[in-house]
């Protein structure tokens, strides 16, 4: 049978139903996942803070220590107490123990001070997750940087990729560690461990993607900054009135 | 037919030890690489629940006040009231799910307190914040201020 143009594209249209049919019907009675609660796609993770209301009093990285089981002597939170010179010298910058148990009594100085909370930025575009080699971080459909640690081979890459000096090989599973912004707590309607605990709601976990979170009305009265924005890593961790010593 | 294919061998032998590389690659990457590998993104998508399935150990103020009237209700009254429970009495999960389970301790009060309200000039200058060891005279903090409402 001599086979024209015409019968090819009849053809071709007719497997190109069948099979649109056959990819609906997986659709309808395919394994789809039991409706939850929690839709990732909802969601969209961030924290904002405010420098004017940090005390200093660690409560935040005893929280996130007792959370999520963090070893001695690692920090996925911590809290830097910031002494500037005048005329843009170098910061005197402090954190005895990452500041769990709040900072000894200082000395009296008549330099500008101030305490900054740190933790992973949880950078939309994130210098760590790009260099992992085996896809062991990512940053999750709502936001997350999270790293799986069955995958992480423990190379250390993403340790020297993120400008924030978030991660830490972890001395016993020698696997990368790092904040996971309480994915365990959020993703059920509760606060992070930090956020909960901070006596003066210095900082807050927000979400992007809700319309009615206090993070539009933040962001739109005040003045805010994220760390090193010239790293254009998308940082989704707001500062107010963030000085321009801190780095 | 057969005369073109006399010749081929040298494009035949290639081309099958190709289909059969492809075929033992394919096989390979099927057994090693997760099921969910790739579902949302370069990573397994399986963690995700992994993730979401650790235990909690912060109970959260909410369910706190759900039991202990008394102290939530002087609580809200003063300055702490936006001060969380286990902020000063520690992680509680597991007393909140069976109360005889774990009892909370009661926190050490001259650590505790200073932590928050020694004199730094770091903190914001509104917040309340004394001197401790000129303060008290070495009286306990909460021989004069009851802690969960601590005007005197």
């Amino acid at each position: 049978m001599e086979m024209t143009r015409r019968d090819l594209f009849r053809i071709g249209g007719k497997l190109l139903v069948l099979a649109s049919a056959g990819a609906t019907l997986e659709q309808i009675t395919g394994a789809e996942p039991a409706p939850e609660a929690y839709r990732m796609a909802d969601h969209w993770w961030g924290m904002i803070i405010d420098i004017d209301k940090c005390i200093g009093c660690g409560s935040c990285v005893r929280a996130c220590s007792n959370e999520n089981q963090v070893p001695t002597g690692y920090f996925r939170t911590w809290v830097e107490r910031y002494e500037v010179p005048e005329g843009y010298g170098n910061p005197i910058v402090t954190s005895p123990d990452g500041a769990i148990n709040g900072f000894p009594l200082p000395k009296p100085t008549n330099l500008k001070a101030f305490f900054v909370p740190k933790l992973c930025n949880h950078c939309a575009d994130s210098p760590c997750t790009q260099v992992c080699p085996v896809g062991a971080t990512f940053v999750s459909p709502d936001g997350v940087v999270l790293v799986d640690k069955e995958y992480c081979l423990g190379c250390r890459y993403c340790v020297q990729a993120c400008p924030y000096g978030c991660r830490y090989l972890h001395p016993e599973t020698e696997t990368v560690d790092k904040c996971t912004l309480c994915y365990h707590r959020i993703t059920k309607g509760l606060t992070t461990a930090c956020c909960e605990n901070c006596p003066t709601q210095a900082r807050q976990l927000v979400d992007f993607k809700n319309p009615k979170d206090p993070v539009h009305e933040f962001l739109r009265n005040n003045k805010v900054s994220v760390l090193k924005p010239q790293m254009a890593t998308e940082a989704k961790v707001y500062y107010k009135d963030l000085d321009g010593a801190v780095r | 037919m057969r005369s073109s294919l006399r010749d081929a061998g040298h494009l035949i032998r290639p081309a099958v030890l190709l289909v059969v590389g492809l075929a033992v690659f394919l096989v390979i990457r099927a057994a090693v690489v997760p099921k969910s590998f790739g579902t949302y993104g370069h990573y397994r998508a399986a963690f995700l629940d992994t993730a979401r399935a650790k235990p909690i150990h912060y109970a959260g103020q909410d369910v706190c006040v759900s039991c202990h009237d008394a102290e939530a209700t002087m609580r809200a009254a003063g300055k702490h009231a936006k001060v969380a429970c286990e902020a000063c009495h520690g992680p509680q999960a597991q007393h909140a799910d069976d109360p005889s389970a774990l009892k909370p301790k009661l926190p050490d009060v001259a650590t505790l307190c200073a932590r928050c309200h020694e004199k730094d000039p770091a903190k914001p200058k509104t917040f309340p914040q004394v001197v401790t060891a000129e303060h008290s005279g070495g009286m306990a903090c909460n021989d004069c201020h009851k802690p969960h409402n601590p005007h005197l």
